[in-house]
């Protein structure tokens, strides 16, 4: 059985959580076939506690919010994950994501705030941020699916509303979760030291931004750089879905990502000959999902000398989000309607917009601002806006709401982005294979880098004709990250400790708690260092130890040298390492509330993640309660009836067995 | 199936068992050591037996089902052969045990009769068979599930506590019967209970079809029960002066000094 489930993630104002017991919950099994069936799960059924399976189409709010209200009678709930996406669409996002942890505020603009004006994702029914008081697991649809469900056939499927009869067919979950109620409690819980091993019981969410920078930065001399201007390329790296473990995240999280790597490739020789004036910052952002935790902590470190850059050196900011092109030809540039009535930003963000158009000329795809003035969609660069009023875009492929009908959930894959391959072809040549999808967001990409070029200062008319972004490049990324990480491309360019790490299945791009490196980071970082690095000849040894040779001590605070794998020449079986120089570094994306301890913050994100046991379930037939009595009542009167005959017949032993009694010791 | 089904097949299992030992055994430190004797030396037979088995096992063609029953077949005789000879060498083992204590202690008359021993002998081995029996069926009966997800029976737990109760109290019987007719070299006796024995391990494999085979296993139990009370000295006339309780004034007359 592939079970995933849900784990218990809690902030202190949303506290979603599934309670289940210590020794895992039992449920009778019964497989819901509609709406109105849930009568028997909740009032008619005669046997109490019911694990029900849902099939995906029942997977609703409705559904899910009358089980919740009747949640004594239910044990557990299996949702069976469809083999395609459902036409609909499928979003348990709310319908105004990161609502508070954005810049709208109400000091900010009270008429813009809570999504007043667009609901940016309409068919968000929230219920990734419900609280529910029973495990919640998601099955695919394979034989060990059909068999459950062959078992609440045969052993508890009624007809005309009669008793179904013991034994009946039954299963358990295992999901025990450590956390509790909220996250300031379960900090609190953290810290306290009652036995010699304190037991943790919850973590923050987090991990690490991956930033590389054009011109590099010296990583010891943090605060502000007189002289230096910044163009900040954001993305977001994260997504995640109802369920753990499968957060493909095309749309919403690749799209934008894959493009910007696209982007700072295919400007690496127009930034490295002729650097133009300004410096361009890279910045793939991690946990954006949960109330921007990276963003969030990157504007805190540069306000607070922690950085070596602060907020008075950012020019502008380019953020990449959802920009999967589904046939259509148009892109859409959002901008923040507040910032704009100062007139020097404005000048500067019609500026941009005009440097995004001239990108576009002559290729297929057309940029345009929306028609009404709207506030920016949930993206990191409000985080910036919150400190200072910067001139920045939002590039999307949509005008108001979200195109993305599974903006956050598990369906929002590969299929999604009409990612197809033809038939019969082996992995290596669906690797090579370039599909439309990554067709179009090399356009986009080529757009990005040739407007990153000119608000750079950059003005050679000649390189920006040359900067255009590798559409090869840009399919083997997407056949990396939605399909299979485990491919040659990607094996290439990492150093081998982490390659046995990478897996045949789409990368879970969930940001995981702070301790756990997550997978998409570390393989955002190589690619960007292969992408944007240099190769230097040095040794294994100078190599990972951050040195050009012996004497070596200041290159690492400004480079990073990774020894990658690399491929295997075609006579033979050993792969070529070699040394990778660029200027990619990782930084800490921890909430700034955790550092600073105020686990109430409204200002940071406060997300946690509950500790658990082993995650895990079965199936088995359990007997009627009257049954198990019987068994222990027989089993306590063969006890008592033992009991009292043996009293009986020792106290007259001497007698029942008195003759043939032993004559004098000597015959034995 | 939780607690309730443990409970109440270990107090079906070893009900009986637990009675005598504490009514009859534990006051007695001898008779405890030589029942944890006993168990020890059923237990070293289990484990002659299982050495064979798996060494036969291994050798043999671990595919063709037929070939597997078989071996389970010889399997279980040949448990039951060795059983029964580690019985008879754990009496001959007391018989000299007997003339040694009785060079050593002070006293005209045995510690412990033979009679005694047998007992104790049998309800050894009937512990330890028990307890290899249906110990680790009770570890699963006190899982929140049942037996049957497969299509097999739901009274298995039941089923196999019976037959744990009627295998421990047969061992008993067997043991009196055994060193009673070893005692008066009836050889016949011997081999009865060698049979009786072999008739309730072969008939465990009607299981799944639990009455096939409980049902004669009671009956056999039965019949060795008053066989037993027979070679332990019991009659009819003992039993209807119990029953009578006619017994004090009997005791009165028949008083005499030990």
């Amino acid at each position: 059985m592939d079970l995933l489930s849900n784990k218990w993630i809690i902030n202190l104002i949303f506290c979603l959580f599934f309670t289940a017991s210590l020794s895992g919950d039992v449920g009778v099994l019964h497989v819901l076939e509609s709406e109105a069936n849930l009568d028997w799960v909740l009032q008619n059924g005669p046997n109490p506690p019911y694990m029900v399976i849902l099939d995906s189409t029942l997977f609703t709010r409705s559904v899910m919010m009358k089980l919740k209200t009747g949640s004594s009678r239910v044990a557990g709930v299996v949702v069976v994950a469809p083999s395609s996406n459902p036409a609909e669409g499928f979003s348990p996002h709310t319908t105004c994501p990161n609502e508070n942890s954005g810049v709208y505020s109400e000091s900010y603009d009270p008429a813009l705030a809570h999504c007043n004006v667009t609901k940016w994702n309409p068919l968000g029914n929230g219920l990734s941020y419900e609280e529910y008081d029973f495990p919640m697991f998601s099955l695919k649809d394979d034989n060990d699916t059909q068999a459950i469900k062959q078992c609440y056939y045969d052993h508890n499927h009624v007809v005309n509303g009669s008793s179904p009869r013991y034994p009946l067919c039954a299963m358990q979950l295992y999901s025990h979760m450590s956390a509790v109620t909220d996250t300031a409690t379960c900090m609190r819980r953290n810290g306290i030291n009652f036995s010699l091993n304190p037991e943790t019981v919850c973590d923050p969410l987090g991990d690490f931004n991956v930033l590389a920078s054009t011109r590099p930065l010296n990583y010891t001399d943090k605060g502000h750089k007189t002289g230096e201007s910044v163009v900040i390329a954001a993305a977001r790296l994260d997504s995640r879905s109802f369920f753990f473990d499968i957060a493909p995240g095309a749309e919403s999280a690749a799209s934008g990502f894959v493009t910007l790597l696209a982007a700072a490739h295919a400007l690496r020789n127009a930034t490295q000959d002729a650097q133009p004036n300004r410096t361009i910052l890279y910045a793939f952002f991690q946990g954006e999902t949960f109330d921007y935790i990276g963003s969030s902590r990157l504007v805190y470190d540069m306000d607070n000398k922690q950085f070596p850059l602060d907020l008075d050196n950012v020019h502008s900011v380019v953020e990449i989000g959802q920009v999967g092109l589904h046939g259509e030809s148009k892109l859409w540039v959002h901008t923040d309607p507040v910032s704009r009535r100062n007139s020097s930003v404005n000048e500067e963000v019609e500026k941009l917009i005009r440097n995004l158009n001239s990108s576009a000329l002559n290729l297929s795809l057309s940029l345009q601002e929306p028609s009404f003035s709207q506030p920016l969609p949930p993206s990191s660069f409000q985080r910036f806006l919150r400190a200072r009023p910067i001139p920045g875009v939002v590039i999307q492929n949509h005008n108001s709401s979200f195109t993305n009908r599974y903006y956050e959930s598990m369906y929002d894959n590969a299929e999604y982005l009409n990612m197809s391959y033809p038939p019969n072809l082996t992995p290596e040549e669906q690797l090579e294979y370039v599909t439309d999808a990554a067709k179009a967001l090399t356009e986009v990409a080529t757009i990005v880098a040739r407007a990153l070029y000119t608000q750079a200062g950059g003005s050679d008319p000649i390189q920006l004709k040359n900067i255009n972004a590798d559409s090869q490049m840009v399919t083997q990324m997407l056949y990396g990250f939605l399909v299979k990480s485990n491919n040659s491309w990607f094996q290439q360019m990492v150093p081998s400790d982490f390659a046995i790490h990478l897996r045949d299945r789409p990368t879970n791009f969930y940001v995981g708690v702070t301790q756990q490196h997550s997978e998409p980071t570390l393989l955002v970082q190589y690619l960007l260092a292969n992408l944007t690095g240099t190769t230097v000849n040095i040794t294994q040894d100078n190599c990972q130890n951050q040195r050009e040779d012996e004497d070596d001590k200041e290159s690492k605070h400004i480079y990073s040298y990774m020894w990658v794998q690399g491929a295997a020449p075609p006579n033979s079986t050993e792969r070529v390492a070699f040394c990778v120089r660029s200027t990619v570094r990782l930084s800490k994306a921890l909430s700034p509330a955790f550092d600073l301890e105020e686990y109430t913050s409204k200002d940071y994100s406060t997300w946690t993640e509950s500790r658990w046991k082993s995650i895990k379930g079965r199936i088995f037939l359990v007997a009627s309660h009257e049954l198990e009595m019987l068994t222990l009542g027989v089993g306590v009167a063969v006890l008592i009836a033992s009991l009292m005959l043996t009293y009986i017949i020792s106290s007259k032993a001497d007698i029942l067995f008195s003759s043939g009694r032993e004559p004098t010791a000597a015959t034995y | 199936m939780t607690a309730a089904v443990f409970f109440g097949c270990t107090f079906i299992a070893f009900g009986p068992a637990i009675a005598l030992f504490l009514f009859t055994i534990a006051r007695e430190p001898l008779r405890v050591i030589f029942l944890i004797a006993g168990a020890f030396f059923w237990l070293v037979s289990l484990l002659l037996s299982s050495l064979v088995w798996f060494i036969s096992v291994q050798i043999s063609n671990k595919e063709s089902a037929a070939q597997q029953k078989g071996l389970l077949i010889f399997g279980v005789v040949l448990s039951v052969l060795l059983q029964e000879t580690f019985r008879f060498a754990y009496y001959k083992l007391l018989k000299k045990a007997n003339e040694g204590l009785l060079t050593l202690s002070q006293e005209e008359t045995m510690p412990i009769s033979i009679r005694q021993l047998a007992y104790v002998s049998g309800l050894g081995f009937g512990f330890m068979s028990g307890a290899f029996s249906v110990v680790n069926i009770l570890a699963d009966s006190a899982g929140p599930g049942t037996v049957g997800i497969h299509g097999d029976s739901q009274h298995y737990f039941l089923s196999s506590a019976f037959m744990t109760m009627a295998i421990i109290l047969l061992h008993m019987f067997w043991g009196v019967v055994f060193f009673d007719a070893c005692e008066k070299q009836r050889w016949w006796a011997v081999g009865a209970v060698v049979i009786s024995h072999l008739l309730v391990s072969c008939l465990t494999f009607q299981n799944p079809e639990y009455v096939a085979s409980l049902v004669p296993t009671y009956v056999i139990l039965f019949l060795m029960g008053v066989w037993a009370f027979y070679s332990a000295g019991g009659s009819l006339r003992n039993l209807k002066l119990c029953l009578t309780c006619k017994d004090k004034d009997l005791l009165l007359a028949n008083h005499r000094p030990r």
